[in-house]
């Protein structure tokens, strides 16, 4: 792996994203592209299922919001130190995951989207109920905890390399997937999953495998973004919007590409940020997502780097 | 027949139900290492089905099925595949938007051997080739016509390197030189020793390639034996009389 | 006691209009095997009908039935020819994402206008009384029309030409289509009596409960189970399977607080389709 080009290109991307809001400490770039690595840690996430397997999953950001509740209250009600949190967060998600996983994934296409949506609203209906997790309204953590960091301003940068660091084993595991056997196992679930039994495929360990893997660096990226902000509450940790702007950035950029989808996402990011400012579509985020999203399933199904393949086939050999 | 080898695969009074429909009744008979065993009969007889049971699409409502004496009932296809048991479906179902090659390398590597990629890539392009797939390689799979589809089929089934190979009318829909260039397929596979168990309705390529034929009808097992013992038996041209022009095409073989 | 039988009255009125939100998800579903997730947004659509004329023009809430009706079915033409209609011989799942795209448009749209503002249509309908407990007469009547479209649909499903080449369509298009039956207007027509389902329901809800432009979400959901419990494009199942929901919420009540009932739900929906992995349902899909 170390000897391709891509390999090299996702380091590159990673320097990028570190250095350049580093150089002059700028600190408006930097909440922008804390922004651009949380969607690209979700929608490569989403990739591996949505992508890879072929399985719709409208939940994903049920894995963010949970990975936040359980760091930052681990952090609050326990006082854990925040990596020992993060892991937490990130393997507890996971387990659940597995255990939903095991479940839900003997369901095959529809229903297995819609039974993603009641895991949704199953997951932000505990929260709103969870006592300990603070209902409702959710959980403040006082800035002390950001003394051991030397203060809120050096806690802020560690936590974006930090989120920089998870955009880059996302990219990682994304391009390290679909290099292997596992992931050519999970392509062909994607294309017939009964072709790709009868071939041989342990269909339903490998979709559960996926589905518990891409829980993982979403629930972490999760614990630094709420911790980032010292609050969590049920309506932003289980925002279905952001779900939704995954799904969005996976058709974008192309499904089942790594490249395509960190693409998707940064330019999915500039757009939503340029949108957000312009006083005449600040109201219009959804529809705007709606409507491209239908342009691209209606009439470029296969993306940004569909495109990009059949204008220079060439590319195909590099960019995965 | 050797008395002593144990068949590779053996039914044993086998069952399958759709509702009302007895689609497989009551059929036992053996299939010996090396051998080309035919499974013919009329339309609706319960061939493909029967090749669902084997390979574990879905579990019989009863009997047994041993393949090298092992019992292999109810398993999933994943499992029986990797006990070396390899198939190509009637109506074909390729991985559409993966290459030819990849489709076979999945047939590689979750196969019998169950091989890292790199080495699964090696049997996959061996395959392609034994199909007569090398220059459609880097092909996706839906381009291919529908001759191209039936050697995918083949070739991915191949790739896993099975023990027993289950052929759902791989012929049908070939024109007659595409045929004959599967047959010589078909005969060099047997060659390197994979056994064979093939539905094919055209009954000359069946009665030539096969050393025994087994007549299904109506999910019932009607006759087997050797082609020629087969095609002058009184009840299977009755059965085929309903479908006259194979009826014709079986008497005329005898 | 009499408290026991009053809680399954009112799970029984509830949920006849449960299942007449649910009829237009699973007609649809039953024809032509989409799942159409704008669902939600036209049963708001239907209730947003219904607060703009009965405000505005003072029009009797079940005078606007009508307008909601025709208003709904050519929003569903129109929905199957921008969304659907490109996805045959698709990958299922792009249908469910290109609904979902439309859907993100419609909820877009509402919230930019109307935000996420409570409104609340009042209705004055004689109720009816046992004993201490009184079930408000728009419930009534809203359980009574339900029951009646679900018939209407059903005899329109099983004794009209049109309605008897749709079940055609809906068993196999390919033959249908060998026969002459002209598929694309019919699933057409189908998409848009589902949609017309869906916002007249929503019309009807208005007239029971307070609503916000997010409402449709949870008839959505509830549509789902509905479907799974009653089977698909079958209005009278879609009627039972809403009863048993509505039945199945009243039952809960006094155990669990509100908040968690669309939980057990989901619950129940995926249990029911894992306890029957396809059983039930692909015996029936693409079949009415
Ligand atoms: N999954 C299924 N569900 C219900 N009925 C089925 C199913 N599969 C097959 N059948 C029925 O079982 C019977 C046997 O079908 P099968 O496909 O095994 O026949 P066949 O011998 O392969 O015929 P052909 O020569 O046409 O391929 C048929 O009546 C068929 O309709
Ligand atoms: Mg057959």
């Amino acid at each position: 792996m170390v000897r391709r080009p891509f390999f090299w290109i996702i380091a590159l991307v990673i320097a990028v994203f570190a250095a350049l809001p580093a150089i002059g400490n700028n600190v408006e770039m930097r909440e922008s592209l804390v922004l651009a690595c949380v969607y690209i840690t979700l929608a490569s996430n989403l990739n591996l299922m949505l992508g890879y397997a072929g399985y719709i999953n409208f939940g994903s950001i049920v894995f963010f919001g949970l990975g936040g509740y359980i760091c930052v209250w681990l952090v609050y009600a326990h006082n854990w130190p925040l990596l020992p949190s993060l892991l937490a967060a990130g393997f507890g998600v996971s387990a659940l995951a597995l255990i939903f996983g095991l479940g839900i994934l003997r369901l095959r296409g529809h229903f297995f989207a819609l039974a993603t949506i009641g895991i949704v609203e199953g997951v932000q209906a505990f929260a709103e109920n969870f006592s300990p997790w603070g209902g409702s309204s959710g959980i403040y953590i006082s800035p002390a905890v950001f003394k051991p960091f030397g203060g809120a301003a050096e806690a802020l940068w560690v936590i974006y390399f930090a989120m920089v660091a998870v955009m880059g084993a996302s990219l990682y595991l994304s391009y390290g997937i679909k290099s292997s056997k596992f992931g050519l196992g999970l392509l062909a679930i994607g294309q017939n999953e009964d072709a790709a039994a009868i071939l041989g495929v342990p269909t339903p360990f490998y979709k559960a495998l996926v589905y518990c893997i891409s829980a993982f660096l979403p629930a972490i990226t999760g614990g630094l973004y709420f911790f980032k902000s010292a609050f969590i509450q049920p309506s932003d940790a289980f925002d279905l919007t952001l779900s939704t702007e995954a799904i969005v950035i996976c058709m974008l950029g192309g499904q089942g590409t790594v490249t395509g989808v960190a693409l998707g996402a940064f330019l999915y990011e500039e757009l939503r940020g340029y949108l957000l400012t312009s006083p005449t579509f600040a109201d219009f985020q959804l529809t705007i997502a709606g409507v491209l999203l239908l342009i691209i399933v209606l009439f470029f199904p296969s993306g940004l780097m569909g495109f990009i393949y059949s204008r220079f086939p060439r590319t195909q050999k590099v960019l995965e | 027949m050797t008395a002593n080898a144990a068949p590779l695969l053996r039914l044993d009074h086998v069952g399958k139900r759709f509702g009302g429909l007895q689609a497989v009744h009551n059929l036992s008979f053996d299939i010996n290492e090396g051998e080309i065993l035919g499974l013919i009969g009329p339309n609706g007889a319960g061939k493909s089905t029967l090749f669902n049971l084997i390979n574990g699409v879905f579990p019989p409502n009863d009997g047994r099925i041993f393949f090298s004496g092992i019992d292999i009932t109810g398993q999933p296809p994943y499992q029986v595949a990797r006990h070396g048991l390899a198939r190509t479906h009637q109506i074909v179902q390729p991985l559409t938007n993966m290459t030819v090659l990849a489709n076979c390398t999945v047939g590689a590597c979750f196969g019998r051997e169950n091989l890292p990629l790199h080495r699964a890539r090696q049997i996959a392009l061996e395959a392609v080739k034994i199909a007569g797939l090398d220059d459609r390689r880097e092909m996706l799979a839906l381009q291919l016509t529908i001759a191209g589809k039936k050697r995918l089929e083949l070739a991915r089934a191949l790739a896993a390197r099975p023990k027993l190979l289950l052929l759902d009318e791989v012929l049908a829909g070939l024109n007659p030189t595409e045929v004959e260039h599967m047959i010589g397929v078909i005969r060099r596979i047997r060659d390197s020793g994979v056994t064979i168990l093939m539905i094919e309705h055209l009954m000359q390529a069946i009665m030539s390639l096969s050393d025994r034929v087994v007549v299904l009808n109506f999910g019932e097992k009607l006759a087997e034996g050797r082609p020629a013992e087969v095609a002058t038996h009184p009840q299977v041209i009755e059965a085929y009389l309903g479908d006259p022009k194979l009826a014709a095409e079986l008497e005329g073989h005898a | 006691m009499l408290g026991f039988i009053a809680s399954i009255i009112d799970g029984v009125l509830v949920g006849l209009v449960y299942g007449l939100a649910a009829m237009g998800l699973t007609l649809i579903w039953g024809v032509m095997d989409v799942i159409n997730l704008t669902h939600g947004a036209m049963i708001v659509a239907g209730m947003m009908l219904l607060y703009l004329l009965a405000s505005a023009l003072g029009l009797s809430p079940y005078l606007i039935l009508a307008p909601s009706l025709i208003g709904g079915f050519f929003a569903g033409i129109a929905l199957y020819w921008i969304a659907i209609h490109r996805m045959t011989g698709r990958p299922p799942l792009m249908s469910l994402l290109s609904t979902f795209a439309v859907n993100l448009v419609l909820v877009g749209v509402g919230t930019a206008v109307w935000g996420t503002a409570l409104f609340n249509v009042e209705v004055s309908v004689p109720g009816f009384s046992l004993g201490r407990y009184t079930f408000p007469g728009p419930h009534i009547l809203a359980a009574v029309l339900a029951a009646v479209i679900a018939v209407g649909l059903y005899f329109f499903l099983h004794h009209t030409r049109t309605g008897k080449a749709m079940r055609a369509v809906a068993n196999n298009r390919e033959a249908s289509e060998l026969v002459g039956i002209p598929t694309t207007r019919l699933l057409a027509i189908s998409v848009g009596v589902g949609v017309a389902l869906a916002t007249v329901s929503g019309t009807l809800i208005g007239t029971l409960f307070p609503y916000t432009i997010l409402s449709g979400d949870s008839y959505e959901l509830k549509g789902f189970i509905v479907t799974v419990l009653g089977g698909f494009g079958n209005p009278i199942g879609a009627l039972v399977g809403g009863v048993a929901l509505g039945v199945l919420e009243g039952a809960v009540t006094p155990f669990v607080p509100v908040s968690w009932t669309l939980v057990i739900e989901f619950a129940l929906f995926v249990i029911v389709l894992i306890a029957f992995p396809g059983g039930i349902f692909t015996r029936r899909r693409g079949g009415l």
